[in-house]
């Protein structure tokens, strides 16, 4: 599903005349509907990996073989913009430890607008946002409020809510759980759960290695910590 | 989805104030910003190239003075380009340059196939004239002749960006801005373009009336897949409009990427510094 082969990534920070490497040599396979956790210390270049991948970091070498099955088996590092915005509405989810709140949307509006994007009709929009909702037990009482004053994990199962809505073929977590009490948690494992038993692959960061046990088909390890040495 | 004819296509579009002289014609030419230091020529666009797609909004962001509203307008015909060519899908299928048709033609496209909305709402509408009159103005010009229907447009349109429907008669100058910014976006759409062009149109709006616009432009967008191009130089609204972003300095294009790309992972010294300004 999809194949990283030797990717690597530094970030130039001119007003410093610094370079700093992120990423070196990163290979790594994941099946269709496999599992793949990262696990390594804060810093050694986890969220890059999963940045790379949606494309929101722009990796210097490298490829990152994705089957899509709109495009076949594209490279994600030389596909078009067009083509990412594509991906990342019908293929390929992004689940962050923080809510990109739209101004003045509420929690509902939020979840039915992505699917609105996808090009999904209003009333069914409407009727899977909610039952997203319910399914992360997010207090029906909030759902026409604004996320803006959510505590930490309603933001975070709203965003859950949100990307795992359009059902993505590659959904990638970026420590989904960082914030959560133990019962969203579950809530969160069982939604993994049932995502992998429909086919969707997974990517996914925790700090929890608990919570991974027995989700994870394979584990990546950043062995190699990158010093945060300067290269030039 | 496969291969794909931009709505807008354009190419190598320049614009220049002054004659230009042998200093800053020369290839490696050394102007101070885009200004020449000899002849005084402004390069206020050099060599923009990019295309749109359909239902994408594409953000400009870019200090002031950088070219972003100077493109704009020479997008729509209020200024002419010095060189470049632009091709419109819904224009003879997207085979001839618009920039280089008569008076009369370019007037025709900016009516039908594009709609412009102004930073300054003086400059979309005509201050003295009623909202409903400003907006039939425009399908007016695009050959619209029949009053009943001119009318029930306007109103839908008014409707739609939540204009009361009695002050529909009143002049736009009576208006608050977020309201004049509002009549000028029905404006816009009277003709149902498939391009809108926005300059800055949250400048200067208070926040809760600059939400409103842009939730408002999220909806059209959303509603009618139509295809605009944002000027801001308010990173936090193009973050939320913009799929893809361009951004410019002293009139060219530096980096070019998805939104959340060029916010979060730029490239250029001055993009970098734009980011790292944010408050």
């Amino acid at each position: 599903m999809l194949t990283i082969e030797q990717l690597q990534k530094s970030f130039t920070i001119h007003h410093l005349q610094k370079t700093f490497p992120a990423l070196q040599n990163i290979s790594l396979h994941v099946a269709e509907g496999g599992f793949l956790g990262i696990v390594g210390k804060s810093g050694s270049g986890k969220s890059t990996i999963l940045k790379s991948i949606y494309r929101t970091y722009e990796p210097q070498e490298g490829r990152i073989l994705f089957e899509s099955k709109a495009f076949g088996t594209i490279d994600l590092l030389q596909a078009t913009p067009r083509q990412i915005v594509y991906l990342r509405k019908h293929e390929i989810g992004y689940v962050s430890q923080f809510l990109n709140v739209m101004p003045r949307t509420t929690a509902l509006e939020l979840v039915t607008q992505s699917l609105l994007d996808v090009g999904v009709a209003q009333e069914e929009a409407i009727s899977r946002a909610e039952q997203a909702l319910r399914h992360f037990d997010l207090d029906e009482k909030l759902w026409n409020s604004y996320p803006n004053n959510f505590s930490g994990g309603e933001k975070l199962r709203l965003n859950i809510a949100c990307a795992v809505v359009k059902e993505p073929r590659l959904l990638l977590l970026d420590e989904p759980t960082a914030s959560l009490d133990q019962a969203s948690k579950l809530k969160v494992r069982e939604s993994i759960e049932k995502l992998k038993a429909q086919g969707t692959t997974l990517i996914g960061i925790f700090h929890d290695l608990e919570f991974m046990e027995g989700l994870c088909d394979d584990v990546f390890t950043m062995t190699k910590y990158v010093e945060k040495e300067v290269l030039a | 989805m496969m291969q794909e004819q931009p709505v807008l296509s354009i190419k190598n579009l320049s614009k220049q104030y002054g004659e230009g002289c042998a200093h800053c014609e020369a290839a490696d030419a050394q102007l101070e910003k885009n200004f020449c230091p000899h002849c005084k020529t402004v390069y206020a666009c050099r060599n923009i190239s990019f295309d749109v797609y359909r239902g994408e909004i594409l953000g400009i962001v870019g200090e002031s003075g950088s070219g972003k509203s100077t493109f704009m307008k020479s997008l729509y015909f209020d200024e002419e380009v010095t060189t470049g060519e632009g091709y419109l899908r819904d224009f003879e299928d997207g085979q001839t340059n618009i920039f280089t048709q008569s008076d009369q033609m370019k007037r025709y496209i900016r009516n039908t196939i594009l709609g412009m909305v102004y930073q300054n709402p003086m400059l979309g509408l005509k201050m003295d004239f009623s909202s409903m009159s400003n907006i039939a103005e425009k399908q007016i010009a695009a050959g619209n002749r029949h009053v009943r229907n001119m009318e029930a447009r306007s109103l839908s349109l008014l409707e739609h960006v939540n204009i009361p429907l009695h002050r529909s008669k009143e002049a736009p100058k009576n208006f608050s801005g977020g309201m004049q910014q509002r009549v000028q976006i029905a404006k816009a759409l009277s003709n149902n373009p498939p391009i809108l062009l926005l300059d800055e149109v949250t400048t200067g709006l208070d926040l809760s009336v600059q939400a409103d616009v842009l939730d408002l432009i999220k909806s059209i967008q959303r509603e009618f897949n139509i295809s605009m191009i944002v000027v801001s130089h308010d990173l936090a609204v193009i973050r939320m409009l913009a799929d893809r972003t361009i951004v410019m300095l002293n009139g060219e294009i530096i980096e070019h990427g998805l939104t959340d790309q060029v916010l979060e992972d730029p490239q250029h010294e001055y993009t970098q510094q734009l980011v790292y300004s944010l408050l």
